[in-house]
Formats: structure tokens, sequence, C-alpha cells
């Protein structure tokens, strides 16, 4: 903690706080945010979500003229649990008016690697890690060569309830993070339009590709970031989408965030932003592969 | 029937997969960014004992197996089953047929007490202790001196078990034998 406060102090970046328990969840069709009921105050609200990440108040922050902010968060995505999860951990989430996403990386390099000690990552398009690692373009594949590539890993007929993004996740998952494991850190960069999250999306080698990266060291994910999406229209499709999937998948729908839409409305300034798991991270610096080893209290003894 | 989800998955439980009743052996939770999370499982087939490696998305179920081990005293075989009796009072009897208690063959000893594992209330398979005490029934004779030597014979055992054991041993003497290797222990001090 002491050197990332010391970090962003040499860097000018202010060390904001935003809350735990919101009014709003999210929408992520694969983030389940964990629901509170408060007593209604005055002016308050009767339902709450304990926030899975502090993005939307910090775009908030940022649409007010906070200029450049970093938080460390403590944040619950439901039912995630394993040697790299823990339903509740600390997120080291920054923004950077005026980046893009490549001067964001280069900035998470030195924070990542200044502290590891390991040398810098190199860049690899997702696109390249899934023809390198997985055998197969996860742009251009159709459909049924993708699921084709996912059978090894299930029963038959199982495949036929997965969408294209369910089996480039299991691709994912399954074979292209452990061979990342032996690679050396990894930006990876460039993610299907599918997957672009928050991001905003261009074309680049004819396709069209999110400006969103993931850090991987040691086949860990570390980070994700993206050069943000500040069009509010495509923010509100976005949304909508993600509830769609969210039902179609049998889960309920999310209210929309209205305080972020009408920020991203007012002007988020361009930026590029990042979110950064603190608890992995020193996973890492220890040498360990599990996160109870770094967590005093994991979800199963809290 | 109960169904268990994938969060709630653990090392020991019991599920029917592809309608053979496995136990779950690992449980990992996979989940790349903000994608699908998946559970990468390894169970055992119970009825084959071949392990498997599944993946589900997380949040799918499975059936649960209706799989129970409990303590019983072997009684008598028929020559087409060996049968077995509940150590709680009940009396109640289970005949085992030559695939449930396969291995477990050359250690049963009348009276004496074996995990049973009954799926949907029939034995399953049989599991001897890991310890069981027998009596030599043939050896060639042992030879006086030889103790220092460590050197071994084969010794058949009452149950048509054959055990290397040291040259010392003779007929009658009963032994230790550790059933996970076969291999003999030590005798056993005649009361």
């Amino acid at each position: 903690m002491a050197w990332v406060r010391g970090f962003f102090a040499r860097r000018g970046v202010m060390e904001v706080e935003t809350p735990v328990l919101g009014r709003y969840g999210v929408t992520d069709s694969n983030i389940d945010s964990i629901p509170a009921s408060p007593a209604p105050v005055a002016a308050g609200f009767a339902e709450a979500w304990l926030q899975t990440s502090p993005e939307y108040h910090m775009k908030r922050l940022l649409a007010a003229g906070a200029g450049p902010i970093y938080q460390v968060a403590r944040v619950f995505r439901d039912g995630e649990s394993g040697r790299r999860h823990n339903p509740e951990f600390s997120l080291l989430e920054w923004y950077r008016p005026g980046f893009t996403d490549t001067d964001l990386m280069a900035e998470v390099s030195e924070l990542v690697c200044g502290w590891l000690g390991c040398e810098a990552p190199r860049m690899m398009r997702y696109r390249d890690v899934f023809l390198r690692f997985a055998g197969v373009d996860p742009f251009l594949a159709t459909d049924s060569e993708l699921a084709a590539r996912c059978e090894q890993w299930l029963a038959p007929g199982q495949v036929q309830a997965f969408s294209r993004d369910d089996c480039l996740d299991l691709l994912m998952g399954c074979q292209v993070e452990p061979a990342l494991a032996s690679a050396g850190p990894v930006f990876v960069t460039g993610y299907p339009e599918s997957q672009a999250a928050l991001a905003r999306v261009s074309e680049q080698d004819g396709l069209r590709q999110a400006h969103r990266f993931e850090l991987y060291v040691q086949g860990v994910e570390l980070c994700n970031g993206y050069w943000e999406l500040t069009d509010w229209e495509e923010q509100q499709q976005r949304f909508a989408a993600d509830n769609q999937a969210r039902a179609s998948a049998g889960k309920p729908e999310m209210p929309v965030d209205k305080a972020f839409l009408a920020a991203l409305q007012a002007g988020v300034p361009d930026c590029a932003g990042v979110a950064l798991g603190l608890d992995r991270l020193l996973m890492l610096k220890l040498g360990l592969d599990d996160l109870a080893g770094v967590i005093a209290f994991p979800a199963d003894r809290a | 029937m109960a169904s268990y989800s994938t969060n709630e998955f653990r090392g020991g439980l019991k599920v029917l997969l592809d309608g053979d009743p496995c136990i779950i052996l690992e449980n990992e939770f996979v989940k790349p960014g903000k994608g699908q999370a998946f559970n990468r499982v390894k169970l055992r087939n119970l009825m084959t004992n071949r392990q498997w490696e599944r993946t589900f998305k997380s949040g799918e179920s499975l059936e649960a197996a209706d799989v129970v081990d409990l303590e019983m005293e072997y009684l008598y075989t028929d020559g087409e089953f060996w049968h077995f009796m509940k150590t709680d009072g009940s009396f109640e009897q289970y005949p085992a047929d030559a695939k449930a208690v396969s291995d477990a063959l050359k250690w049963l000893k009348e009276q004496d007490v074996y995990t049973v594992t009954l799926y949907n209330g029939a034995p399953l398979t049989v599991t001897p202790p890991n310890f069981v005490e027998l009596e030599v029934v043939d050896t060639d004779p042992g030879m006086k001196g030889d103790t220092a030597q460590g050197g071994t014979k084969p010794a058949t055992l009452s149950t048509g078990a054959v055990v290397n054991v040291p040259l010392f041993i003779t007929i009658g003497e009963v032994l230790k034998v550790d059933t996970r290797s076969g291999e003999y222990v030590s005798r056993v001090k005649s009361s």
C-alpha cells in the first residue's frame, strides 16, 4: 500500500473514496451484485447493492471535474470463490483523463513490474493469443468451429447451450490462461466487440476491436482496463444488451444506473481507466498460488 | 431427488453424471476477466473407478447420487453373493456380488467389519479396513537364525491371500497386514 500511495502521490493522482453500498448494481451478465436492504432514510432508497467496482461513482467524479483519481476499494462479487477468487476483495482502480489505453498500459507496467520486479509485459492481441494457444481465430471462426474446440472439456451436447462468448471464455479459461502462465507478463489487448464492456471500440485490421486490455502475470489475470467509452447513448444500448443477455441466461435483470448515465451525458472527459486486483498482486509478490494465503479470513471463514 | 449446484461442489460429494454415481475429487473455479464463470471438476466414477474431468458453467447443477458408506460385518458367501450385515443392531443384511467385492475378496474374514458403499440401497463396493489380522495357513518352515538376514518367503493366509513374510513366520501365527499395499506389517501377539 505504501508503494501504491507513493506511486500516485508522485504523479499527482488524487485518492478518493466512493460508496461501498450503492443505489445501483451492475448489468454485466457475468458479474452478480450482492443485494442489501438498508432502511429507507430521507431521500434514500430501500434497495441497494454492494458495489462490484467503484467505476460508476468514479466516473461521476470525473464528470464533475475531479481530474486524475485513484481509489483502493473493497468490492463484492456474488458467487466467485476459488483459488483466484474471493467474493470480497480489494480493487485498485484509477482514471487518467487524456490518456489512451496505450498510455495507461505503460503506467500499469511501471506500477506492477516496478513492485514485482518483473520484466516489462509483452503486448499480444486477443486474436493472437487465441491463434497461438488455442489454434482458433476468435474473430473469424464460425460458431460451430468454436463449439467444436470446446467439446473436449464438456459432456456431449452441453455446448449447444453455449453462446459464442461462452465458448471464447471457456477456451480463455481452460487453454489460453494456463498457457500464459509460462509466457512471462503479457498485456492482452483488442478484445472482440461483444466483450468490450465499458471500452470504446474501433476498427483495426478490418475487425471491430475493443480498446480493452488485461495484464497477465504467470497466467494470473491482474487487471482490466479501458480507453473509456464516453458516449452515453452507446452506453445505454450496452446496458440494455447486458440485460437481454441476463434474461436469456435466466438471471434477473438489473436496474440501470441513471446517475452514471446522467454523468456520461453531462460529459465524462476522454480518459483511460483500469482496475487491478490487489490481493492477486500480493499473492504473486509472495510467490503463492492461492488467495487464501493473502486474505486473513477468506469467504469460508469470514 | 436433491441436486447440487456448482457452488456447492466439494471434494467427497457424490453426484450422478451420465447416469453413473461419481465422487467429486477436485473443483476449480475459472473465470476469465468479465466472462462466464466455469467450474472444472475432477470426478471418479464409482462404477468403473475411472477418473473424469468435466467443465460446467457455474450455476449448473448435478443430481445427488444416493450413495452411502456403512460399516457392515461380513457373514458368509453362498458362492454367488457375499452377505454383509449392518452393525447398528438392525441385523439388516445386504448381498454383495463379485463385482462389488472385487479386490476385497482376499481380505474377507467372517465377523470382521468392512465399509460397504451402497448405491440406491445395493452394495456398490466393499472396502476392507486398512489393516487386517489373519492367520497363516501355509508357509515353508521357518529357519532359526535367519531373523537378522531380512529375507522373505510367501505365506498363505486363512482368506487365501498370499503375502511376503519374514522367514521366521510359522503356520498358525496371526499377522497384521496392510490391505492397501498387500504387505506384511507385524506379528500379532497371541494373548
